[in-house]
């Protein structure tokens, strides 16, 4: 029997690498179905969850999946699911029954090319959109862009900390090359890393409100059989969890699921920037393309070109300051990403026309070679 | 490699390429280990996925650098391992200029007046020899680490031992060291080569 924890110094895909960050979180559930190139994570939570005694089970689909993954979290586990592409279309309604039940859960997709079953084997970053808005209705959600093995280690246990926190899936949108490229990975001691939980109620269970939201926007939330009276569903319903269809109530949850995201920003977004003090040229990419798009910053730098790197860490909700204070003091934007233009379109909102952007984009497949964002960088301003 | 000497390197390109089953995956992976955890230097590995992978013509790429690797994808190696006339036929081309070629003769056999450094052993030979056709992915390891000293010996034997299937660490160890010695005299041979037409020069 092996820790939650694997403290030590390893070569790992960022697949094994998402895996153990998922268990150094805390993760006690994992529902899945085998996807490429998703499938080693599946395959190590297998092997590993035992360890620690939580449960693996292989669902007949993704719809079930997703669906475990939400009935283990009200049953109090930490649960998670990964995918990629196809999964991902099949888990769309039951991230929306996440959202709408508040239910703290993690989603990995681990994208390849699409659409339908596209490249299965080969990276990409076109489903970007599909995480914002894939499930129907009006709704917020998290999703972050790890860029190593490593990275990817440390934001499973960051995506599993928000959704404690927010209660909601947060979705880890990572590729086919960060997935299966191997790299060193630390795995610090346990003491180390700061696990959230949700909040769990006081006070009389008989007349505990499922959806009354905390101090931050959030509710406290129990576990179904611990005596507090649950009521769970879809449908619109009030702070007891009851249905109720009218107006106002749908008014009152969508301003609880929504602003406990909006109010919160500050702590919940993250980015990172490279050489973006001075830089005249904002190159703005996430995950694998951020990698490519720090290699052409270096690069331009050497040329003469002042360019700088804003890493999206966080891309939903969308970083939609720190591209408008940026808007303001550089001469134009160029988004980095394997897709044909699904962030670039939200860069360009947020710069509102002030100065120029343009997009290197690919239709899937590969990773953006450097040159490509070099010659970007020479040619268009 | 703790001398200062060999730190000037910097970043090195290496595509190991032949048959899925081979072991060229993990022959890449114990690469890469060696020199990140062995070495405490930056490597990244990309490979080879799906039906390729288990018998057709497969590849693993491997960059070691001091410096955070920002393209993980190796088009044009520094280093070009060989085990497969197929693997050969299509990376060739791709060699960098003043690049090393290493093959094995056993399965390999290259165009001639190649530009390029270039190695062979007769791995699958010594693998058989062994009793083992498996560990001639070791063997060329073994090889690789001595003929070009990208990662030191101890590192990439300690990735050996901890990488190979239980059980299987002892035969692992002296397929390395074959290969190795291997190295080694093909080393000194060079030299004792080079010295002597030295000398019928001067």
């Amino acid at each position: 029997m092996k820790p939650a924890v694997l403290t030590g110094e390893y070569f790992m895909t960022g697949d094994v690498a998402c895996a153990e960050g998922a268990l150094a979180a805390g993760c006690r559930f994992f529902g899945g179905y085998p996807i490429t190139p998703a499938t080693e994570i599946a395959e190590r939570m297998a092997i590993r969850i035992p360890h620690v005694d939580g449960c693996f089970i292989q669902m007949e689909d993704e719809i079930g999946a997703m669906a475990s993954v939400l009935g283990a979290s009200w049953g109090g586990v930490k649960s998670m699911t990964a995918t990629s592409g196809p999964g991902f279309s099949l888990m769309m309604e039951n991230i929306g029954l996440g959202i709408c039940t508040e239910t703290p859960c993690v989603v990995v997709n681990v994208q390849r090319g699409g659409p339908s079953t596209g490249l299965p084997t080969h990276g990409a970053q076109g489903d970007m959109m599909q995480a914002r808005w894939g499930s129907h209705g009006h709704y917020e959600i998290i999703a972050i862009a790890p860029s190593s093995p490593q990275e990817i280690f440390y934001l499973t246990i960051t995506a599993f900390n928000l959704s404690e926190k927010y209660r909601l899936p947060v979705l880890i949108m990572t590729d086919e090359i960060i997935g299966h490229m191997s790299e060193k990975v630390i795995i610090p001691e346990a003491k180390l890393i700061k696990t959230v939980s949700r909040p769990k109620p006081k006070g009389r269970k008989d007349r505990f409100k499922p959806f009354a939201p905390g101090p931050n926007g959030v509710a406290p939330m129990p576990a179904a059989g611990e005596g507090y009276n649950l009521h769970i569903t879809g449908l619109t319903h009030d702070e007891k969890g009851y249905p109720v269809m009218d107006v106002e109530t749908q008014t009152e949850m969508m301003s609880r699921i929504t602003e406990k995201i909006q109010r919160n920003l500050d702590d919940i977004i993250r980015t990172d920037s490279y050489l973006l003090e001075d830089a005249e040229i904002a190159v703005v990419s996430y995950g694998i393309s951020a990698r490519t798009s720090m290699a052409a910053v270096i690069e331009a730098r050497k040329m003469g070109i002042k360019a700088g790197l804003l890493r999206l860490v966080t891309i939903w909700p969308f970083p939609e300051d720190q591209i408008r204070k940026l808007a303001d003091r550089v001469k134009g934007f160029v988004t980095v990403e394997i897709n044909l233009g699904q962030i670039h379109r939200e860069v360009e909102r947020c710069v509102g026309g002030k100065v120029p952007i343009f997009l290197v984009g690919h239709p899937g497949g590969t990773i953006i070679h450097p040159d490509r964002v070099v010659k970007m960088l020479k040619e268009a301003f | 490699m703790t001398d200062s000497q060999n730190h000037t390197q910097r970043k090195k390109e290496i595509i190991i390429t032949g048959f899925g089953g081979q072991g060229i995956i993990l022959a890449g992976i114990i690469l890469g280990k060696a020199a990140a955890i062995g070495e405490h230097m930056e490597s990244t590995l990309v490979q080879s996925y799906g039906p390729e992978s288990r018998g057709g013509s497969c590849n693993a790429q491997v960059v070691i650098s001091d410096e955070i690797i920002h393209y993980p994808y190796v088009s044009h190696p520094d280093i070009l391992v060989c085990m497969s006339q197929s693997g050969y036929d299509k990376q060739i081309k791709q060699i960098k200029e003043n690049g090393t070629l290493i093959i094995d003769q056993d399965l390999v056999h290259p165009a001639r007046g190649l530009k390029c450094d270039f190695f062979s052993i007769p791995a699958t030979g010594m693998a058989e020899k062994l009793g083992r056709t498996m560990i001639a992915n070791i063997i060329m390891l073994g090889f690789l680490t001595a003929v070009t000293e990208i990662i030191s010996m101890d590192a990439a034997q300690k990735a050996v031992t901890e990488s190979v299937p239980k059980g299987t660490e002892k035969l692992n160890t002296k397929a390395f060291k074959k290969g190795h010695d291997y190295g080694l005299a093909t080393l000194k041979g060079r030299q004792k080569k080079a010295a002597g037409q030295a000398g019928a020069i001067s």
